[in-house]
């Protein structure tokens, strides 16, 4: 993490976010634009219409070579033989012991070709990783961060305002596609997003982000900052590196056991696979709180656990969040306490999504 | 509120907040400054009445989508009224930081306080 004083990074689109009057703050060593026109009205824009967001502080690593998937295979948690041509897949990289390095989205661009998208804050320590993995394989591991720009237009009109500017069908939910968008060639337009709704995420060159981002606002779509992207991903219990996972948790704990095959034998597989059989302390749960306040990351669960996230629900009007739990305690409608900085706050523990797939 | 306005006939405190001195009752609030700098107000945690608070020193908690912050007093005295209707409307802090926005009225408990705060030429000079 860069400190404050050091030279932040910026996006080909700063000159962009300045002109729309955003807040610009530093994130993971990155210049981004936290909010626009409020982070109420962006989430509003984005559960109802469509927003599109700048994160192109997002890391990308390319695998390419004959044992690409044998490396990835060994890197990643989930069965990457599973990802079909053109598909995507999400995955956790573990450490030996099955510890959480990063949540990462993988996506085959080619037979011995893959692009791991990873997170800003552990883009250098992740493609170190690969490297020194690497070495054992008939692959070759590339930072493609410089290369990439990276827009989500996420919401239920995205792919009505990304769609006419596509030169060609957007791709389904999970796969990719590359596309000229807005003019602009050779973008990877990937069906994919972290906000629980509908939409693509776009890697462009840099050179091409803003005609872009002008093609897609100029169609409707409101800017959105990483503050509304906070509050949509956790309505829809989307983990965020850092708050939710760590090295200090396994993805079993984490609730993320769906996206792990440890019979593949990956890094931390042991690990992972003894957490499953024998069980973990804790685990993470969406939850709610049922009168006043807003429990924040780091709060004390009442009895034993920890709030990873929390957040008022710009969608419910309440607060919610991720908690790490007792086994014991994690069944839906299960109530508990937070220590709110010395003040009690009722909680209760939901099912995942926090806010209806249906509304 | 769009447009940023630091009333002539209110004091400041260098912690962004407000005082309107009425004999020896001071109303409190924070300045379209700070309302600007956390976003939307989501939570309101009002104090209680009758609690001493101290200048200079926390006395009650906004909460912003994003986070919590406290709010400072800007001078000593004891709470004799809360603003209860932030409790369902804490947006009014953002869209009216000096009337429907105030948080608490104190009875001052030292006079001579009031002559350390700022007039708001001082306040906008410090925020440039």
């Amino acid at each position: 993490m860069a400190a404050g004083t050091d030279i932040l990074k910026r996006t080909p689109l700063h000159d962009r976010h300045v002109a729309a009057g955003a807040k610009l703050v530093p994130f993971a060593g990155w210049e981004m634009p936290v909010q626009y026109a409020g982070i109420r009205e962006e989430h509003t824009a984005v559960r109802e219409r469509v927003g599109i967001f700048d994160v192109s502080h997002m890391g990308q690593v390319e695998t390419s070579g004959p044992e690409a998937e044998a490396l990835l295979q060994r890197l990643l948690s989930n069965d990457v033989g599973a990802i079909a041509p053109r598909g995507a897949q999400y995955s956790v990289l573990c450490s030996d012991d099955g510890g959480v390095l990063d949540d990462v989205f993988s996506y085959r661009l080619g037979p011995d070709r893959f692009l791991t998208v990873t997170n800003a804050s552990n883009h250098e320590r992740g493609h170190a990783w690969f490297e020194r993995h690497a070495r054992e394989f008939d692959a070759t591991v590339t930072d493609r961060i410089a290369e990439h720009a990276m827009l989500a237009v996420q919401g239920p009109q995205a792919r009505a305002v990304v769609g006419p500017l596509a030169g060609g069908e957007l791709p389904e939910r999970f796969t990719t596609a590359e596309l000229t968008v807005a003019g602009v060639p050779g973008v990877l337009v990937c069906g994919t997003g972290y906000t629980g709704e509908d939409g693509v995420e776009l890697l462009v060159a840099p050179d091409g982000a803003a005609a872009v981002w002008d093609a897609v606002i100029a169609a409707g779509a409101a800017p959105v900052g990483l503050a509304a992207r906070d509050t949509l991903r956790l309505e829809a219990c989307f983990h965020l590196y850092g708050n939710d996972l760590s090295e200090d948790r396994g993805p079993i704990e984490a609730g993320l056991g769906w996206c792990c095959k440890e019979d593949t034998g990956f890094v931390g597989a042991d690990a992972v696979r003894r957490a499953r059989a024998e069980g973990t302390a804790e685990k993470l749960v969406p939850f709610a709180l049922t009168g006043p306040g807003i429990a924040r990351q780091g709060n004390p669960v009442v009895g034993g656990g920890v709030v990873s996230s929390g957040t008022l629900s710009p969608t419910l009007g309440y607060a919610i969040g991720l908690a790490y739990l007792p086994m014991d305690r994690t069944q839906p409608g299960t109530p508990f306490e937070i220590d709110v900085r010395g003040k009690t706050r009722a909680a209760e523990v939901r099912a995942k999504p926090l806010i209806p797939e249906e509304r | 509120m769009a447009e940023a306005s630091y009333p002539s006939d209110l004091s400041y405190h260098e912690e962004h907040d407000w005082a309107q001195i009425e004999g020896d009752v001071a109303t409190f609030g924070i300045t379209w400054y700070a309302q600007d700098q956390l976003g939307e107000v989501v939570f309101f945690d009002p104090p209680e009445v009758g609690k001493a608070v101290r200048r200079g020193e926390p006395y009650a908690e906004v909460e912003s989508v994003k986070a919590v912050s406290d709010v400072i007093a800007p001078l000593s005295g004891e709470i004799v009224e809360v603003n209860d209707a932030l409790s369902s409307r804490p947006e009014a802090i953002n869209d009216d930081p000096y009337e429907g926005g105030w948080m608490v009225k104190v009875k001052l408990a030292d006079a001579s306080e009031v002559d350390s705060l700022m007039d708001a030429d001082s306040y906008q000079e410090l925020l440039t």
